[in-house]
């Protein structure tokens, strides 16, 4: 079985977001770079599945040379190979041509991602991907299990979960708890050195949509504190005052 | 021409965030000179669907297939295409959803279009066609130009206040052939917590964090919700220790939510946490810790214990 896994190179969870060039690019400036925290939960169930069925797993990412310290993490953390596919991404639409290009000549039993990324948020890609490809897709999974070519999958909806049933090959956007995030361990550290990254430039060139500029949000204006044995008071000015009760 | 609007059922009712997306799309219509209709798929009864002429379509396409009964991204998206081959359209709007979000994707796809995600603002037309949206989970803004031919905007919840007339759209139905190949996924169950408010469609939240030191101190927290007619959430230490379900959890790995009113108790605020709650409306803090770093980002604030502060307000509230 070959699994691909697609990762994207993200600011930490904890950056405080800044812009540079009038306000047109992100400030990278002390920025520590991850792998896109849901896509972590998707490489650590391709591992599992490898430790369990010998599958092999690729890892692919859309970005340029300083997306490499993030690859390598993921052949430490048990990918086989790499490839990199040399662009900018720019947006989903892009973002996806680039898998399914890669998937076409590699034919896949599985795409695993995270849900979404955690800069722009869109959970597109692998929707897209899916359609580009003619596969179904399926986000964001909670649980996965493989019987044969027939995968058993829990996803998330709104205030519960379902269980689907499909046959391979399938897309997955992937999220917490479908597996234990793992750490690289020094064997992995070392082995990663060695394990081939392909450097591939970009098919196609179709960007949908570019973002002009960007802003961060107004601060809010200073907080009002009320005593804790005037509690009530809160729900009074909840209701006469922000009107939202 | 018309702009083309998905309005998601839930149990045979438009939901909330698809009445906001209807008036939002007619906006849109207003302003490119053209007509708004929404697309109903599933079953629905006459008055639901004379409920999208209200909030501003002039007409309404009804597909009623009852292989389309169960919710479908794959299939869902096949007909949204066909109707969006039927009418023309060059833009769509739709509220953002876990159906939706699997529908939209494939609807890109299949139509080569441009899309904008938690979309926060109506578009810009001076200069080709730009929107704002939320990115960064909520920690900054972005101002996409859509470039593509047709376009979709995934509305975020709170973009706009829909107003409600008494127009009345016509309505139509709709049967487009559907692919064998959108129904290769099988549902097998569907469990979902019946009656409550569901969290993503919330106008009011109640959130707790591990200042309520386990499960069975929920009571206090859903009691406070309860009153309010408000929808319960946790944080990520929360849902991780299995406290609550996953699907309650607010923050950068879990759900964005952007209600009128986020109150937060004994949830100390973590940039993480605050990244998915911060486009709230109106925050209210309660933490017996004066220093805990949520106070900063909050409207209101009580330092006190959750355990003591909590049946007080409800009180209160029940006596509105």
């Amino acid at each position: 079985m070959k699994i691909l896994v697609c990762v994207t190179s993200v600011p930490d969870t904890t950056t405080k977001i800044a812009f540079t060039d009038n306000k047109t690019k992100l400030n990278k400036a002390g920025v520590t770079f991850i792998t896109g925290p849901y896509d972590d939960y998707a490489l650590a169930r391709a591992v599992e599945l490898k430790e369990k069925t010998g599958a092999s797993i690729t890892v692919l990412n859309v970005g340029q040379a300083d997306s490499e310290p993030v690859i390598r993490k993921c052949l430490a953390i048990g990918a086989d190979d790499a490839i990199r596919v040399n662009a900018e991404p720019t947006d989903a639409y892009f973002v996806a041509e680039q898998i399914a290009a890669i998937a076409k000549e590699n034919s896949y039993d599985l795409i695993l991602m995270g849900r979404e990324s955690i800069d722009y948020n869109g959970g597109q890609v692998h929707g897209i991907v899916g359609e580009m490809l003619g596969i179904p897709s399926i986000s964001p999974v909670m649980l996965l299990d493989l019987d044969g070519d027939t995968a058993r999958i829990t996803r998330e909806i709104e205030g519960g979960k379902e269980g689907l049933e499909a046959k391979l090959p399938l897309v997955l956007g992937c999220q917490e708890p479908i597996a234990e995030w793992k750490i690289p361990n020094m064997r992995g550290i070392m082995t990663a050195r060695t394990k081939p990254l392909k450097v591939v430039e970009p098919t196609g060139t179709d960007t949908l949509t570019t973002v002009a500029s960007y802003e961060l949000p107004a601060p809010r204006g200073a907080v009002k504190m009320i005593p804790a044995d005037e509690a009530e008071k809160l729900i009074q000015l909840l209701h006469t005052e922000a009107k939202v009760i | 021409m018309s702009v083309l609007i998905f309005a998601e059922l839930d149990e045979g009712k438009i939901k909330k965030s698809s009445q906001e997306a209807i008036f939002y799309g007619a906006k849109v219509a207003q302003m490119t000179g053209t007509t708004a209709t929404a697309i109903i798929i599933g079953a629905a009864d006459e008055s639901e669907l004379a409920l999208a002429g209200r909030f501003g379509a002039t007409n309404v396409l009804h597909a009623t297939d009852a292989k389309l009964n169960e919710p479908n991204g794959m299939a869902y998206a096949t007909v949204v295409a066909a109707a969006v081959q039927q009418e023309g359209s060059k833009v769509i709007v739709l509220a953002k959803s876990s159906l939706a979000d699997a529908m939209t994707a494939r609807l890109a796809g299949k139509l080569k279009a441009g899309l904008a995600a938690n979309v926060i603002s109506l578009p810009d037309l001076s200069n080709g066609f730009q929107v704002k949206s939320s990115i960064y989970t909520g920690k900054a803004f972005a101002y996409n130009d859509l470039k593509a031919d047709v376009k979709i905007l995934a509305i975020k919840k709170n973009t706009i206040t829909p107003e409600e007339t008494d127009a009345t759209a016509s309505v139509k139905a709709f049967t487009p052939a559907l692919n064998e190949a959108d129904f290769a996924i099988s549902v097998k169950s569907t469990e979902k917590s019946s009656g409550d408010i569901l969290l993503p469609e919330a106008d009011l939240v109640v959130s707790a964090g591990r200042g309520l030191k386990g499960p069975e101190n929920w009571g206090i927290v859903e009691d406070l919700a309860k009153a309010l007619h408000a929808a319960t959430a946790c944080s990520k230490p929360v849902s991780d220790l299995d406290w609550r379900p996953h699907s309650e959890h607010v923050g950068q790995t879990g759900l964005k939510i952007s209600p009128n009113l986020y109150i937060a108790c004994g949830i100390s605020g973590a940039i993480q946490h605050l990244a998915g709650v911060n486009s709230s409306k109106v925050i209210v803090v309660i933490n017996k810790d004066a220093d805990a770093p949520f106070f900063k980002s909050a409207d209101y604030g009580i330092v006190g214990d959750v355990f003591d502060v909590l049946p007080r307000l409800t009180k209160a509230v029940k006596a509105l």
